[in-house]
């Protein structure tokens, strides 16, 4: 994944310091608060949404089981319709081939439509390092591209943003990106927006390449689907002469008709609409209409490892809706940076650790930045069992043995052979009861004292459950 | 009807009188409770940390200790969650017990069909549904429906009541700072009903809850649902 989070500190460390930040947090409270309860109204209105999250469950099952004749199909499909289909195993591999192709077409300079898979393998560090010029075109990764800051939020990359400080953001950067900010720009959203159109429109206007993601492929037709609000991706996909798309392998469904389910539950779950406003879908290259070249990068990166794990590879179903991010409480007091990957908040807890691996310290700290609530189990549009996934990675996890894993591991083989031998575990209550005058409120000590920074303990009773039972009812 | 109680590792050492009021509350209503003394923790701590071996031995002596038991009632949504959701994959002899145990408000609501105990606690109540008996136990509205045939009881809405309080088991010591952050709103949250009693069906959220409400010196404790039902004019419970 992109090497802008490489040496990030483990989740614990990272979201200390956004929970003492109360800036950050009223603004993502706000945020995923208001979008979240949108979200419920918008679900709320159709009779079916049971059905049709069963039967997106079902259909990126199916598909991934049969991944590899649905991906031979795309490529075919894709490739008879005019495009050139490329596979790339990992990240190097596929911002390799994309350098490659911009190179062919001459081009210094690309535009973007808002991509996670181009995120995930760092594509415009890769860019900028062989002397191309990638400009983002969604306007909130345009926020953060412009203040040179990393995306805390699947859909909202900006979220941690208040309008004033994008407004700073524009002033002091646009001008040396292209067109500047307008003279005496203010914080309203209408002056904002338009100062962001008119500095994008002269990049749409110029560039000769676009690069995207894509939502999802039809197998069967080889039509790529991107799924967007502001239409500045259909300028990309549309403006440009050559069109470059580097997707996930999990992005395929089978047929038109698979889509349809996804077209209802996407739009409602990520931004609650009801229909999305801009969905545009291409296949391979027309005459006359749109690019005359496009490329498919098919981007393994750490997917066929996911797929390969019984209870993990349910992540890969993800249409990543942000649903349950904005249900989340941990996110939402953590933010998304503490993260550490494009990939934040209950989803990217479960997806980072099987794609990255779980060897660094924030990789293996992600199964445990979770309260195992279930909020977003409930919320999800393809019903990922997110609190499932996390206790099967802490598995791995602790079975790797890492650091402060092998203590662990001691602590909870003794409290087993305690709570096993009943007889020991009544005389170490009994003995606790019996002392418990002399115990303090707060415990010293690492580990006691997470505890007992914020919480007081309970006063022991003065008798375990047992020895009352024993007393009055034998 | 005889049933089992579990009354749970946390309420054996810790909120001993919450096994207690549920004893009296069950034996109010005409059932016959066993407290088999093999019983002990059912495991959840260890599994939700990722050491399902060293849940095993606890799963045996679960299974072990409520053999034979129709019935076996536990005053505690998580621990109920975890036998009846992860007990299965543990084999068909575990899976077997699943089916059988009960949460408190279950067995009351669905299996004695009662709403109305008999229960009177004249004070000012909220509820705070704990997330495991809500999202994995499908407790919808039993709880409520018990406190609100509780004579003298008002029971006031908590705001954001669906929403985790940050206990999360180990969560709590290996993320301090976020589920400190997530039992401070859930504290504030609590307070603004002007409530004297926060009450839960699961000791393990109380245990964090009410530990933040003790630090704060709060005027608001926690308290267990059975204890609530429990109560009765001739014997209040304190
Ligand atoms: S895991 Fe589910 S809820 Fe979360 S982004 Fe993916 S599809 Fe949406």
């Amino acid at each position: 994944m992109s090497g802008t989070f490489l040496g990030m500190p483990a989740f614990p460390e990272a979201a200390r310091k956004a929970v003492g930040d109360s800036t950050l947090r009223a603004n993502l409270r706000h945020a995923t608060h208001t979008i979240r309860d949108k979200r419920a109204r918008a679900v709320a209105e159709l009779d079916d949404w049971a059905a049709l999250r069963e039967a997106g469950k079902l259909i990126k099952d199916r598909t991934l089981r049969h991944l590899d004749t649905y991906l031979l199909q795309l490529e075919e499909s894709v490739t008879a319709a005019g495009g050139t289909v490329h596979w790339a195993a990992d990240a190097a591999e596929a911002n390799r081939i994309v350098t490659e192709l911009v190179r062919a077409t001459g081009q210094t300079e690309v535009v973007k439509v808002k991509s996670m898979a181009t995120q995930e393998i760092g594509l415009n560090e890769h860019l900028e390092a062989e002397g191309i010029a990638a400009y983002e075109t969604d306007l909130a990764e345009l926020i953060v591209q412009l203040g040179e800051d990393r995306p805390s939020h699947i859909l909202v990359p900006a979220i941690h943003r208040n309008r004033g400080e994008i407004r700073d953001i524009f002033r002091e950067k646009m001008g040396s990106w292209g067109r500047p900010a307008p003279e005496g720009l203010s914080d309203t959203p209408a002056e904002l927006a338009e100062a962001a159109r008119l500095h994008l429109r002269e990049k749409f206007l110029r560039a000769k390449v676009g690069i995207s993601g894509a939502n999802f492929m039809v197998a069967e037709t080889g039509t790529l689907v991107v799924v967007e609000s502001e239409g500045n991706g259909r300028m990309c996909l549309t403006l440009p002469e050559t069109l470059i798309s580097v997707v996930g392998i999990e992005k395929v469904v089978p047929t038109w008709r698979d889509l349809e389910v996804f077209l209802q539950t996407l739009p409602r779950s990520s931004t609650a609409e009801r229909m999305n406003p801009y969905t545009s879908t291409w296949t391979g290259t027309t005459d006359g209409d749109g690019p005359s070249a496009f490329h498919l990068v098919l981007l393994d990166n750490g997917r066929t490892d996911a797929l390969a794990d019984e209870v993990g590879r349910q992540a890969l179903r993800c249409i990543r809706c942000s649903a349950c991010l904005n249900v989340c409480p941990v996110y939402e007091r953590a933010g998304g940076h503490a993260y550490g990957s494009v990939y934040p908040g209950p989803i990217g807890a479960i997806l980072t650790p099987q794609l990255r691996g779980t060897a660094s310290g924030i990789d293996a700290s992600l199964p445990y930045a979770s309260s195992l609530c279930g909020a977003c189990y409930e919320v999800c549009p393809v019903a990922i069992d997110i609190p499932e996934v996390l206790v099967h990675l802490r598995e791995r996890v602790a079975g790797e043995g890492g650091k402060g894993h092998r203590l662990e591991r001691a602590a909870i083989e003794a409290s087993t052979w305690v709570l096993d031998h009943p007889g020991v575990l009544a005389a170490g209550e009994r003995l606790a009861s019996r002392t418990r005058a002399l115990h303090p409120r707060r415990l010293p000590g690492p580990g006691a004292r997470q505890w007992s920074d914020h919480r007081d303990l309970p006063e022991l009773p003065a008798e375990p459950f047992r020895d009352w039972w024993r007393k009055n009812r034998t | 009807m005889r049933v089992a109680l579990f009354v749970t590792c946390v309420n054996d050492a810790v909120f001993p009188s919450t096994g207690v009021a549920t004893v009296r509350l069950l034996e109010r209503l005409g059932v016959t409770v066993d407290f088999p003394a093999a019983q002990s923790c059912c495991g959840q701590p260890q599994f939700n940390t990722g050491y399902r071996a060293q849940t095993e031995p606890l799963v045996r002596r679960t299974v072990r200790a409520f053999e034979g038991y129709e019935h076996v009632v536990t005053p505690s949504g998580s621990c109920a969650a975890m036998v009846r959701h992860h007990y299965p994959s543990f084999g068909t002899e575990a899976g077997a017990l699943a089916p059988r145990v009960y949460e408190l408000t279950e067995f009351l609501v669905d299996v004695l069909g009662v709403t109305d105990v008999g229960a009177y606690f004249p004070h000012r109540v909220t509820y705070h549904p704990s997330c495991h008996g809500l999202r994995l136990l499908g407790l919808g509205e039993r709880p409520r429906r018990l406190l609100e045939a509780v004579k003298g009881l008002e029971l006031v809405e908590l705001p954001g009541a669906e929403e985790c309080c940050g206990f999360g088991g180990t969560f709590a010591v290996k993320n301090p700072d976020v589920s400190a952050a997530m039992g401070a709103d859930k504290i504030t949250n609590a307070l603004s009903t002007g409530a004297e009693v926060l009450c839960g069906a699961d000791n393990s959220c109380l245990l964090h809850v009410g530990g933040m409400l003790r630090r704060q010196d709060a005027p608001l404790r926690a308290l267990h649902l059975a204890e609530i039902l429990a109560s009765t004019e001739e014997e209040p419970w304190t």
